[in-house]
């Protein structure tokens, strides 16, 4: 009953919300409008955009020394999360058999194991930075900290998922995703999306004025 | 809820764009900008991270445009904005702020922090949360013509002083000159020879140029108190001038934030793009070396180095062209630590320099200049910027530092042909 319920209905109502609130936010942060530039521009907007939704993928060496925490653990956890998430053997199951209709090799278990390690650890030390740092405890909101528990709870019945061998492991698993996917438009997980519009504006105005941020 | 406050909540709904709200959007809170902001690094007290100066602008975009926001202001969960919150803020962002945008270049999300910080100046400017200095330098700027009280007749004073200390004539009110000069009051009343320095270089190197008496200031209390309207009248008066003059091109001085106001954020004011051009001094005087108009009769030979107006270079993208005068006149130039697009600022722009109850503040910060400094051990210090000048004077006398300063444009001058 609660496997059918949450592969089903909850199933179908997470995804509705997940991509109905992210078609409304982008709509919401585009629907004012930005000012158009009058000035004479020294550069192209639309190359400096492009820049500067690579270049910060990369940390300027001038402060890379006092943010490598972040820096690590940051790469850790996201490449750590993509890797999972695309190669897991279950997932790329799930994407032929239910939404693409094709599928890719998998990574084997012991690099599963080890991937999701190293997602673990990055996850933790950046929670653990934003709870003992003093700014990061001062700027940071709940929803910083429901967001990165959602993630780790997700991760986390994943990873007890992983051979599927009790239906029970994998609707946990499964319940979480969804719950993670409510979530998701009307928090800061948005920056999975938005970071490109935001390294784009940046970019852009940094590239009028002839400077390559 | 009093009627300031409303109007401030009212404006700083208005500041919301697609930008803004990209910018508010993705932050993640990861404090990267603190590590990038000398008023953080210097203090070390977490509530000058960057992003942290922005929060009246995320606390007004959180309960009026997102839907959990409402919800929980609907529920009662959130605090509304209170005069108190603006008061806090109001010293976040101008006492500790100077609005380098240094950590605009290191957020991972490429949020322009500096960008939104200006926004919030918008929010506590229209609710009366203004340092008492700044608003004294506005009112001034708007009846006088100068933030630092300098009228028309005081130019002119400046201007027969510098005559006759170089013995050639200023050109003054010259219709159809190709160049307008603009002068911030701080260098006419701190650095009055600079007025000579361009005289010299602009007849040596036969340019066409004017001041005018109509309207000489180029800096923008406005855009530094966060007032749009004053800084679209200071902007346009600078406009006026130059259309009456029928010039081709206005230069910008010695001077950041005049340089980014002018240059690039008063068309934006005055809704209009220009009849004319509108350059920083160091462009123009690039363009005449790269043209052979410059010739130096001998060099500077002590250990120079520059400190980059963060208005100029970070913000202004004018970052080539001091160097390659530097190069020309200074065998002995050599490069700060951090420079360019990752300079550190003076401490002084944005306006703290005009707020004197930051005075404290501004020389804590003066730290991490001293340390580049110290590290480097140059005995001159090259600037394009009178404000950084004077920021760095005052810097190097509190910390009994025995370097002098010098605009570059100065320094050409003493070293042409």
């Amino acid at each position: 009953m609660i496997a059918q319920l949450v592969d089903g209905v909850f199933w179908n109502i997470a995804v509705a919300i997940f991509l109905l609130g992210i078609a409304w936010r982008i709509f919401a942060v585009f629907r004012h409008g930005a000012r158009q530039d009058l000035a004479e521009p020294r550069g192209s907007a639309a190359s400096g955009a492009i820049h500067t939704n690579w270049s910060r993928f990369i940390p300027r060496r001038e402060i890379v020394a006092k943010i490598n925490l972040h820096v690590i653990a940051g790469y850790m956890f996201h490449l750590g999360l993509f890797i999972l998430l695309l190669f897991a053997a279950p997932h790329i199951k799930f994407a032929q058999d239910h939404v693409l209709g094709f599928g890719w090799p998998a990574m084997p278990h012991w690099a599963f194991v080890v991937v999701s390690q190293i997602a673990f650890a990055g996850l933790l030390l950046l929670w653990l930075q934003r709870v003992l740092h003093p700014v990061t405890r001062l700027i940071s909101r709940a929803d910083d900290h429901i967001s990165t528990i959602l993630v780790f709870v997700v991760m986390l019945t994943g990873c007890m998922a992983l051979f599927e061998s009790y239906t029970g492991l994998r609707v946990l698993h499964r319940f979480s995703v969804e719950l993670f996917m409510i979530y998701f438009p009307f928090s800061s997980l948005m920056h999975a999306i938005l970071f490109a519009s935001s390294r784009g504006y940046t970019g852009a105005f940094f590239s009028v004025r002839g400077v390559k941020a | 809820m009093s009627t300031a406050l409303e109007r401030g909540i009212e404006t700083l709904k208005g500041q919301i764009d697609a930008r803004v709200e990209s910018y508010l959007s993705s932050c993640v809170h990861c404090g990267i900008c603190a590590e990038a902001c000398l008023f953080y690094t210097e203090t070390g007290d977490a509530r000058y991270t960057p992003i942290y100066k922005t929060e009246p602008l995320r606390k007004v975009w959180q309960q009026n445009y997102t839907l959990t926001g409402k919800v929980a202001s609907a529920l009662g969960w959130s605090k509304p904005m209170t005069e108190a919150d603006l008061s806090d803020w109001e010293e976040l962002a101008y006492d500790g702020c100077s609005m380098c945008g240094r950590c605009s270049m290191v957020c991972p999300m490429g949020i322009d922090i500096a960008y939104m910080i200006r926004k919030v100046k918008e929010g506590l400017a229209a609710a009366g949360f203004i340092p008492e200095g700044l608003q004294e330098a506005g009112k001034r700027a708007l009846e006088f013509g100068s933030p630092m009280g300098l009228t028309s007749k005081g130019l002119l004073t400046a201007i027969a002083s510098q005559e006759k200390e170089i013995g050639m004539k200023i050109p003054l009110d010259v219709e159809g000159a190709d160049y307008l000069c603009m002068l911030s009051s701080n260098e006419v009343v701190g650095y009055p020879e600079f007025i000579g320095s361009i005289t010299r270089i602009f007849d040596k190197a036969g340019v066409s140029w004017t001041l005018s008496s109509d309207y000489f200031e180029a800096t923008n209390t406005g855009v530094q108190i966060g007032d749009s309207k004053i800084a679209a009248e200071l902007s346009g008066r600078i406009v006026a001038a130059a259309i009456k003059l029928k010039v081709k091109t206005v230069i910008s001085p010695e001077c950041g934030h005049a340089y980014t106001t002018i240059r690039w954020d008063a068309p934006n004011f005055l809704k209009q793009k220009f009849p004319f051009k509108v350059v920083h001094i160091m462009e123009l005087l690039d363009q005449l070396r790269s043209e052979g108009r410059l010739k130096m009769k001998d060099s500077f030979n002590a250990k120079v180095t520059y400190h980059d107006p963060c208005n100029i270079s970070r913000r202004g993208g004018v970052i080539d062209q001091p160097r390659n005068l530097l190069n020309m006149v200074a065998p002995n130039f050599e490069e700060m630590r951090d420079h360019g697009d990752m300079n550190w600022c003076c401490g002084g722009g944005g306006g703290v320099s005009s707020n004197e109850r930051a005075e404290p503040m501004r020389l804590k910060v003066f730290d991490v200049k001293k340390r580049q400094l110290d590290e480097l051990q140059a005995t001159t210090i090259v600037t394009a910027c009178s404000n950084c000048r004077h920021m760095l004077e005052d810097g190097l006398d509190h910390n009994q530092m025995q370097q002098e300063t010098i605009g570059i444009t100065e320094l050409i001058a003493a070293h042409m042909a």
